[in-house]
């Protein structure tokens, strides 16, 4: 294995996760939270939950984007380095679901930020949850493949 | 001279890897405990070789000298401990690092980096003392500072044992396990988001995990020589030393700051007295 195979392998085996609660009713981050207990245990994938944008890979959104919470959830996005993956757990933060109607909700947060993952449920299952994190592991290690294409493409 | 070298650089080359294993071990350790499976063995070598490649994101530049010095000076105080130099001098040198990498925390506005960097600063002071002492009783013990002569004494441990209790403390605090867990709140504790390292990220971050991996190897090859005629016990019983470290993480609950410098102070001028007292009364 080279170097290069390995860095790559690297991007794919320690995502480091970030949790944001985007006005969700605290179901999927309950469920979240479970996937760090011993029973599913997502440290053994290398996923770490962490308190900080500049440390984190993966951005977890959970809830629908309101008028008052899109900015912090643009500036948390713009504050993680590349390259970064967002998953969008729940139906609440792909669509918007049953708060969509809602006169203060915009929607799914993919109207504010790129969504690479989407996991369904309502609350999304720990299982559904591990798999879509999984999922977002693979993609980031794609970005990281693209990245380095383009920036031979620059030089 | 030429023998000198060649010794520095494999030291050098070597530390990092033992350090990441060890720290690799201790993840996998602590998930067993909590019943957990946990990350392989290699984890720490792909998180910090996934951070080197991350997209760079700066503060300000006195952040990537701070980190660079750091990880320097963790670098040379390992060569010069593998040369036998002077262990004061060793001591000093790491203690250049850890003011560079705590003055790089203040440099920025964040109020989470600038509590971190307090609580670092209050424990240098904690443990600071401690090495101090070690050096101290070392020198009732053997007449000379330096290592080469240090080590001429095979069994240093039936003279300092509770030296050798500090120093199991030192590493406590050093690798920022539980009771003392206070600059970076390791384990996923948001409360200060990641303390100092708040800041701190990308290729800088993982700057810091190397130079950390060198220091936690440098206190454990101060804890080695406690039995420098034949080192392999020697190893074993740091060994020893960073297990029960990692059994106190799981079992005890993070303490205040006030709490650690009187504890750590007060133990620690305790036990030197004792020791040293000790130490006359054999003669």
């Amino acid at each position: 294995m080279g170097l290069k195979e390995f860095i790559e392998k690297s991007f794919k085996k320690s995502p480091w996760v970030l949790h944001y609660n985007c006005s969700s009713c605290n179901g999927c981050d309950i469920e979240i939270l479970a996937c760090m207990t011993p029973l599913y245990d997502m440290e053994r994938f290398g996923m770490v939950n962490v308190g900080n944008p500049k440390h984190a890979d993966i951005l977890v959104v959970t809830g629908t984007v309101n008028t008052k919470n899109k900015e912090v959830l643009k500036n948390i996005y713009d504050q993680m380095p590349d390259p970064k993956v967002v998953v969008a757990v729940g139906v609440c933060a792909a669509t918007g679901g049953v708060f969509r109607e809602a006169y203060n909700v915009l929607g799914g947060i993919d109207k504010v930020i790129p969504v690479d993952v989407y996991v369904p449920g309502c609350p999304a299952k720990p299982e559904a949850i591990i798999d879509g994190l999984y999922k977002a592991a693979e993609i980031l290690k794609e970005k990281y493949e693209k990245m380095g294409k383009a920036e031979e493409v620059l030089k | 001279m030429m023998r000198e070298i060649i010794i520095f650089v494999i030291a050098i080359a070597l530390a990092p890897f033992i350090g990441g294993f060890l720290n690799g071990i201790d993840r996998k350790l602590t998930a067993f405990i909590q019943g957990r499976y946990g990350p392989p063995v290699w984890q720490p070598f792909y998180d910090v070789i996934k951070l080197l490649y991350k997209q760079k994101i700066l503060v300000n530049d006195f952040q990537v000298f701070s980190a660079y010095i750091y990880l320097l000076t963790a670098i040379l105080s390992i060569g010069l401990f593998a040369i036998k130099a002077d262990l004061l001098m060793i001591l000093f040198v790491m203690s250049v690092g850890l003011a560079f990498y705590i003055a790089g925390a203040l440099s920025t506005k964040s109020p989470y980096s600038q509590v971190g960097a307090q609580r670092e600063l209050m424990q240098m002071l904690a443990y600071e003392p401690m090495l101090i002492f070690f050096a101290i009783a070392v020198y009732n013990v053997t007449g000379s500072f330096n290592l080469g002569q240090i080590m001429k004494h095979g069994r240093l441990l039936f003279d300092l044992p509770l030296m050798f209790i500090l120093l199991g403390l030192v590493l406590t605090i050093k690798l920022k396990k539980s009771p003392f867990d206070l600059s970076t709140s390791e384990h996923a504790h948001q409360e200060l988001v990641r303390g100092i390292l708040t800041d701190y990220s990308g290729p800088y971050l993982a700057l810091i995990h190397i130079a950390d991996w060198y220091e936690m190897i440098l206190i454990l090859a101060m804890i080695a020589i406690l039995w420098s005629q034949n080192l392999l016990i020697g190893v074993l019983i740091a060994l020893a030393t960073f297990f029960v470290d990692i059994v106190i993480d799981n079992i005890t609950a993070r303490m205040t700051v006030k709490w650690m410098l009187a504890f750590s102070w007060s133990i620690s001028i305790l036990f030197t007295i004792i020791n040293i007292a000790y130490i006359y009364f054999r003669r």
